[in-house]
């Protein structure tokens, strides 16, 4: 894929660090405001596949970062669900327990797990759709090699 | 409030319907966004901005994917005549959705009027969410806490596909 012309580029360039943070700022306030881990997550993925989009693929090393996504893809899910059993070693043996102080309803730091959960699916999602992207466009390119 | 709905759902059958029947295939992938924005609409419209901000986010990035692979093929739906199976799948579909509206409107009979009343189920979510979970949004106190194995569902859901792209897209092996 060939990048755009070099408006797109330094546009995007200032625009993309933009998106990120309103993508980190959807997840971390997910359980005050409407959003949460899965739009958070689509957003931060959008900002990187609209700098791979204007830069051109050969822009950036994309085969590792295609192996760099996969793990963080892993990795997420992997704490996600040792969180979720953490609630069956503290407290009341339950499976996914909230069992963190809750704090008062309306503040940053509050509702306990939630915030956690929400910030590990974002980063789940994130990676995942970003892998999905990289495989599209990468795997074409190996072929025409 | 139900009449904006009804226009902008038929709007959007209008969408889909031109999304099957296009030459240019690009046409079709825009025609297929009418569907997911009306979406979005409706989504705000019935107040469920968490919805509707998960669908906007989700439809834009889907369709920039949708764009970048009918611009690399040849932009071209290939038609063909429908035969007898054709005829017989068409007939089918058509009894289907005569059975199916049939029980629909028998069903509605009983549920209760558009915007009135709440689930016994749903009553119990609403009351009190926020001192159980302590979450200000009630909608990530659903889905993280009431129903965390179905978000765990999802998150599965969603690894199992990112394997599967992988899995089928690599051509050579990875050394």
């Amino acid at each position: 894929m060939k990048g755009m012309t070099l408006i797109v580029k330094k546009t995007t360039q200032l625009i993309a660090g933009l998106i990120f943070l309103y993508g980190i700022y959807v997840i971390i306030h997910g359980h005050l405001t409407p959003g949460g881990g899965f739009a958070g997550g689509v957003l931060i993925a959008g900002s990187f596949i609209l700098l791979i989009l204007a830069n051109g693929s050969d822009f950036m090393k994309l085969t590792k970062e295609e192996t760099g996504s996969t793990i963080y893809e892993n990795l997420a899910i992997l704490v996600a669900v040792f969180l979720a059993v953490s609630g069956m070693i503290f407290g009341a043996k339950i499976f996914f327990l909230n069992w963190l102080p809750k704090g008062t309803p309306g503040e940053l730091v509050s509702a306990g797990m939630l915030p956690l959960y929400n910030i590990f699916i974002g980063i789940e999602v994130a990676a995942s759709i970003l892998s999905i992207f990289l495989a599209l466009v990468i795997f074409k390119e190996e072929m025409s090699e | 409030m139900e009449i904006t709905i009804s226009i902008i759902t038929g709007l959007m059958i209008l969408g889909a319907l031109y999304a099957i029947h296009a030459k240019d295939l690009l046409s079709a992938v825009i025609a297929c966004g009418i569907v997911g924005y009306g979406l979005v609409i409706c989504f705000l419209l019935l107040k469920a901005p968490d919805l509707a901000i998960v669908q906007i986010v989700v439809e834009t990035i889907s369709l920039i994917i949708m764009v970048a692979v009918v611009l690399d093929s040849s932009r071209e739906e290939l038609f063909s005549k429908p035969d007898a199976q054709g005829y017989v799948s068409s007939v089918t579909a058509i009894l289907l959705v005569v059975v199916l509206f049939y029980f629909f409107k028998i069903s509605i009979e009983t549920l209760d009027a558009f915007g009135h009343g709440t689930l016994r189920m749903a009553a119990n979510y609403i009351e009190g969410a926020t001192a159980k979970t302590g979450s200000a949004n009630l909608v990530t106190g659903v889905i993280f806490d009431f129903r965390g194995y179905d978000t765990l569902g999802e998150a599965t859901v969603l690894i199992t596909a990112v394997l599967g792209v992988l899995t089928i897209l690599r051509i050579k092996g990875k050394k």
